[in-house]
């Protein structure tokens, strides 16, 4: 049935906007990576998303180790202490695979044809992926919900936000101002954008590029834990093809945001959400995914450097 | 200059033409099962020299060509099942499985030639998502998650198909045209010319000039190529050649089966197959093929059997079995090929000297003296 028939259209329509937003800002964590990992290597990382379904695996793992296994353990001791683990190991554990992987993987082969990393990334992806079958199986698992009652907070207006919405928004929202000011601000943050504007240059002056490329691996990494930990709390369900989807549709969000652009791929993200989750209300579920695909393929052949990106001259 | 196939390479081509030819004629019912296994790999073959085409010739990296595979397989299916109206014979299917492919390729491939390298592959990766979600949605046409069949259409127009049992010669030979082995003979047949022309293309102007176009766009425009038409004319025939592959899958096995064979998976194992064999070289594309969708269709099943029989993994865990570690495989070999061989297993010449410019240069000299 179409919102549009529903009792409160308009309340139905900020229902959407509401799911739209705080599933945006999820993407948008997602992206964050994608979109610091392209701004300095020009990687489009498509293990990226697999990184954050292994995150997502390991904070299972995490709620099991410590007995927090239902609904009925939420507010107890043992959920506070998994969701405290979870929040201090996924994003350790994201940010060592991601800068192993570019130690192992992608950093041998910097100098190679632009086509060499992108088929490492796409092969690094299916190892992932494989490493998420074996470790859970190749159905959809249920994630322990340990957030206490969803409690509606805007009781009245005809809309939901609960608890759960607040999580995603008192989650993502200080890390990313945090983010900015980190890159704004602190040297080593300075040293990315300068590697970002020019490598070469960059290390004329004194730059470490190595050590710069590394740390914005494991900060992309720690991204995808954090984006694992609120995920599995939000939508109770992980799987080992998770990866590939919710990739694509934060990497969307980085192209549509100007990519290498962090301010970017949070609007990005949230647009996305935005589309996903009105398009999927009043087009069709079954559509949302071909839209957003659609929107990415029109961006890049209209505006090809995104929303807020700068526009560049092609080097020859 | 591409150097002509070397002699010996020839040789052993049809050295392989004639062994597929005689072994459907081995009077061995155990044989002739795993010869059956060979049709697939013949259609995947022919799927992935045509990606070979867009991705080795012309250097452009193209992420969905599942999307043409699967429009070559509904148009054969749209064309020939009892549901719709047409009920055509098989060259009029194939003919129009190859059209719809490439003209769908160039319709969408027009408005993207002025993107460059990963952002052309995006582009392509979300067409071939769109196809799939397209495919699953559209259930009055498609059939949704179920697929059209029974894809059979007849073998001549107005002709009703002959009943080929008095023609077996061997141990499970079928009854119709596109049973065992006439099928397969068919489709290795459409394999070998479309590598006889696929070799003649290469030395011509056109395939010249894609090469030319792969090494520096730039500079091929400067010499009065066109960059536009020839990204079109080899998106046109890559997509046709997998459009024509996407028929052939869907009437081997008598139906298009959904959406998910059309997937961003088969994309990838088929460019995996590319860069495995030697990306641009039709002979280690072949290679590539046979070895992974060979050792994922043929050996895989045969592995996981043999394990089951032995009881080794009595409790159904992924790790023990053989097909559990596909993506794996999948994954290793394009990052160890990346790493220590870029240029494949069976590289063309020139490949090889561009990605390994410092080694000996009279060494290379040789090699292509030889071709």
């Amino acid at each position: 049935m179409t919102p549009l028939l529903a009792t409160d259209p308009a309340a139905a329509f900020g229902q959407f906007v509401l799911i739209g937003l705080v599933s945006g800002l999820l993407y948008a964590l997602i992206a964050l990576g994608y979109t610091m990992v392209y701004g300095i290597v020009e990687l489009i990382n498509f293990a990226h998303g697999d990184l954050f379904m292994l995150g997502c695996m390991l904070c299972l793992q995490v709620c099991l180790a410590v007995g927090a296994l239902s609904e009925a353990d939420a507010g107890t001791g043992p959920a506070v202490l998994a969701i405290a683990i979870m929040l201090l190991v996924a994003p350790v554990f994201c940010a060592a695979l991601n800068l192993a992987v570019d130690r192992a993987v992608y950093k041998p082969l910097r100098t190679a044809p632009k086509l060499a990393p992108l088929v490492s990334a796409i092969g690094v992806s299916f190892i992932f992926m494989n490493i998420g079958l074996f470790w859970r199986g190749p159905t959809d698992i249920s994630f322990p919900k340990l957030l206490l009652g969803e409690t509606n907070l805007i009781e009245g207006s005809g809309m939901g936000f609960t608890t759960k919405d607040l999580m995603v928004v008192l989650v993502t929202i200080p890390t990313m101002i945090g983010l900015t000011l980190f890159v704004r601000y602190t040297s080593l943050g300075k040293a990315m954008r300068a590697t970002a504007q020019n490598p070469t240059a960059a290390q004329l002056m004194g730059i470490n590029v190595d050590r710069v490329i590394a740390a914005t691996f494991a900060i992309g990494g720690a991204l995808a834990g954090v984006a694992s930990v609120v995920y599995g709390l939000y939508f109770n369900s992980v799987n080992y093809q998770m990866g590939f989807q919710n990739g694509l549709y934060a990497f969307t969000a980085a192209v549509l945001g100007g990519i290498g652009n962090i301010p970017g791929a949070v609007l990005g993200g949230v647009v996305i959400g935005l589309i996903k989750a009105l398009g999927g209300a009043y087009i069709g579920a079954e559509w949302s995914e071909a839209l957003i695909f659609g929107i990415l393929i029109v961006i890049l052949l209209f505006r090809p450097n995104g929303l807020l990106g700068a526009r560049t001259r092609e080097k020859v | 200059m591409i150097p002509r196939l070397p002699h010996w390479q020839s040789v052993v081509y049809a050295l392989f033409v004639i062994l597929f030819v005689a072994l459907p004629f081995v009077q061995d019912k155990r044989v002739s099962l795993y010869v059956q296994q060979l049709t697939p790999l013949f259609i995947f073959a022919l799927l992935a020299i045509g990606l070979n085409v867009v991705v080795g010739y012309t250097g452009l990296l193209h992420l969905g060509i599942a999307a043409f595979f699967g429009i070559g397989a509904y148009t054969a299916g749209i064309l020939s099942v009892q549901a719709f109206p047409f009920q055509q014979s098989l060259p009029v299917v194939l003919v129009a499985a190859v059209l719809a492919s490439a003209g769908l390729g160039v319709a969408t491939t027009a408005p993207t030639l002025r993107l460059r390298g990963d952002y052309l592959a995006l582009v392509t990766m979300g067409f071939g998502l769109i196809i799939t979600f397209v495919i699953r949605n559209l259930e009055s046409i498609t059939d949704g998650t179920r697929g059209l069949n029974p894809v059979t259409p007849t073998l001549l127009p107005g002709l009703a198909d002959p009943d080929l049992r008095a023609a077996r010669l061997a141990p499970g030979w079928g009854r119709y045209w596109y049973d065992y082995p006439y099928f397969y003979f068919f489709c290795l047949g459409l394999l070998v010319v479309t590598n006889l022309f696929l070799r003649n293309l290469e030395q011509s102007r056109l395939g010249r000039a894609w090469v030319a176009l792969r090494e520096d766009e730039l500079a091929a425009a400067c010499m009065g190529l066109n960059p536009a038409k020839l990204k079109l004319s080899a998106i046109a025939l890559g997509a046709g050649i997998a459009g024509l592959a996407g028929a052939l899958f869907a009437i081997a096995q008598q139906t298009t089966g959904g959406p998910d064979s059309y997937d961003f998976n088969r994309s990838m194992i088929a460019l995996c197959c590319v860069i495995l064999g030697g990306l641009g070289n039709r002979p280690g594309v072949i290679l590539g093929v046979f070895i992974l969708i060979g050792y994922d269709m043929v050996l895989t099943p045969e592995l996981d059997n043999w394990i089951q029989k032995q009881q080794i993994n009595p409790g159904g865990k992924q790790y023990l079995k053989v097909s559990g570690w596909r993506l794996f495989i999948f994954g290793a070999a394009l990052i160890v090929m990346m790493r220590f061989r870029p240029e494949g297993l069976l590289p063309g010449a020139r490949m090889k000297h561009e990605l390994h410019p410092d080694e000996d240069p009279q060494e290379n000299l040789a090699a292509s003296g030889n071709a």
